[in-house]
């Protein structure tokens, strides 16, 4: 637990119960490293860009400075939408061809 | 050395009005099999318990010959679960193995998982056990008609219970089937005499409560595909299973942020998601298994087949087909993850 701030470590999300737990530190902050790199890439048409905070959390940020702190994967999307003002749709054609 | 003790099951019987879930429950209370047992009903009066009742043991609750503790729910299911906990823990109550929920006849059975698996309490202590679905062969195709949620309550079942066979003759019983096969083809089938006599696969087909062997993982799946004998559910555009089959290994951490994505935005109508997933650099198969906007922790299998590592993902969903489903997933793998993707297609 982060002293400061109290935020647990680690993930609830059920896409992180694959990884396994004995897992070398190095090997889960390489694979977080990895999904803040790809929701990156698709929030990016939406000016909006996650941050990992404290290995425990994310934090969204626009351009205009909003920022919002989500705990985990399932509340980035809902928190993104709020914050940019649009759906984040996977079976929008348009929202498809914004992330080539 | 893990000491943490094993998330309890909840396993729930849901069916529409009159299907039998009342005589399913009697059975099951009345099986030896089954002690253990926390029971949580509506109300006392639909399931007739007096000949068994011992007497309160608890506020709400009471205990049965076989063992069982049997609440009501009053109120919030989140309320009902943490109270039976609770009283469990102070030694009010025996200490159960299991909790079997019966819902109402008009309920969408898929909200509990999400229930327990939302609850910072419950969700240290509780897991979504097996979705048990009665569906009355006689007024099917009426209920469907008429009510939405009947064809809610087939997706979500991991066991299909079908009663009232003997009020139909066998054409019609196999147009049920063929109903039931659209909607959920990979759901466990037992006939009316599970009511009568429940046995341990009743609420075994949840992957939690067994180690599947591999082949065992794929038949979890349920058939290939299932020839239905007429094309007259065309009727049913809106209630749908699709299979999608996967060439090539997966990235899980890219299959994950778009499955988020997917249940954020749609979750009410994706009914139910099952896989067994070949996960790049992983030997392993992963079962993945999900109810609308819950998906339940992925659990390892130790081996695949030895001739098929092919990764397979159903798909009952509501108003969305498998072509935007599958051209989805093709497109934001292909654009977003790092590493090579694999063909997506689907039956």
């Amino acid at each position: 637990m982060c002293g400061l701030c109290g935020a647990l470590g680690g993930e609830g999300h059920w896409s992180t119960h694959i990884e396994d737990p004995e897992q070398a530190h190095s090997e889960r902050r390489r694979a977080r490293a990895y999904r803040i790199t790809l929701i990156n890439r698709v929030l990016k048409p939406h000016r909006v860009v996650i941050e990992d905070f404290q290995a425990a959390s994310f934090v969204l940020a626009t351009a205009t400075g909003k920022r919002e702190i989500v705990q985990e994967l399932g509340g980035v999307w809902h928190q993104a939408e709020q914050l940019s003002g649009r759906l984040i749709d996977p079976l929008d054609t348009a929202f498809l061809q914004s992330l080539g | 050395m893990n000491d943490t003790p094993p998330l309890l099951p909840v396993h729930v019987i849901s069916g529409f009005l009159g299907s039998g879930k009342t005589t399913l429950l009697k059975s099951v209370l009345a099986s030896e099999d089954f002690g253990d047992s926390a029971v949580l009903i509506n109300e006392f009066g639909e399931v007739g318990l007096d000949n068994r009742l011992l007497g309160s043991i608890a506020e709400d609750a009471i205990l049965l010959s076989n063992g069982c503790v049997c609440c009501t729910i009053r109120g919030e299911l989140s309320d009902a679960l943490r109270r039976l906990l609770s009283q469990r823990q102070e030694g009010l109550i025996p200490a159960f193995k299991r909790i079997v929920l019966e819902t109402t006849g008009l309920a969408d059975p898929g909200p509990i998982a999400s229930t327990i698996t939302a609850d910072p309490v419950l969700r240290h202590h509780l897991r979504p056990g097996t979705n048990v679905t009665l569906v009355d062969a006689l007024n099917a195709s009426t209920s469907r008609e008429q009510f939405p949620v009947w064809e809610a309550q087939v997706a979500v079942a991991d066991t299909l219970v079908i009663s009232k066979t003997d009020l139909i003759n066998e054409s019609e019983l196999s147009d049920v089937q063929d109903l039931l096969d659209t909607i959920n083809p990979a759901a466990r089938r037992l006939g009316a005499e599970a009511l009568g006599q429940p046995s341990d696969l009743l609420f075994a087909s949840s992957p939690h409560l067994q180690s599947f062997t591999p082949s065992e993982a794929k038949s979890w799946l349920g058939p290939w595909r299932r020839v239905t004998t007429a094309d007259s559910h065309d009727h049913l555009n809106e209630v749908r299973s699709f299979r999608l089959n996967f060439e090539g290994e997966i990235d899980w951490t890219c299959l994950g942020i778009w499955l988020s994505m997917l249940l954020n935005r749609h979750g009410s109508n994706i009914l139910r998601v099952k896989g067994v997933l070949h996960v790049m650099g992983d030997n392993r198969p992963v079962i993945l298994h999900g109810v609308q906007h819950t998906i339940h922790p992925p659990e390892h299998v130790e081996h695949w087949p030895e001739d098929d590592r092919c990764s397979e993902l159903i798909f009952i969903t509501r108003g969305i087909n498998a072509d935007r489903v599958t051209d989805s997933l093709n497109a934001f793998m292909r654009q977003v993850s790092d590493h090579p993707s694999p063909r997506i297609f689907h039956a």
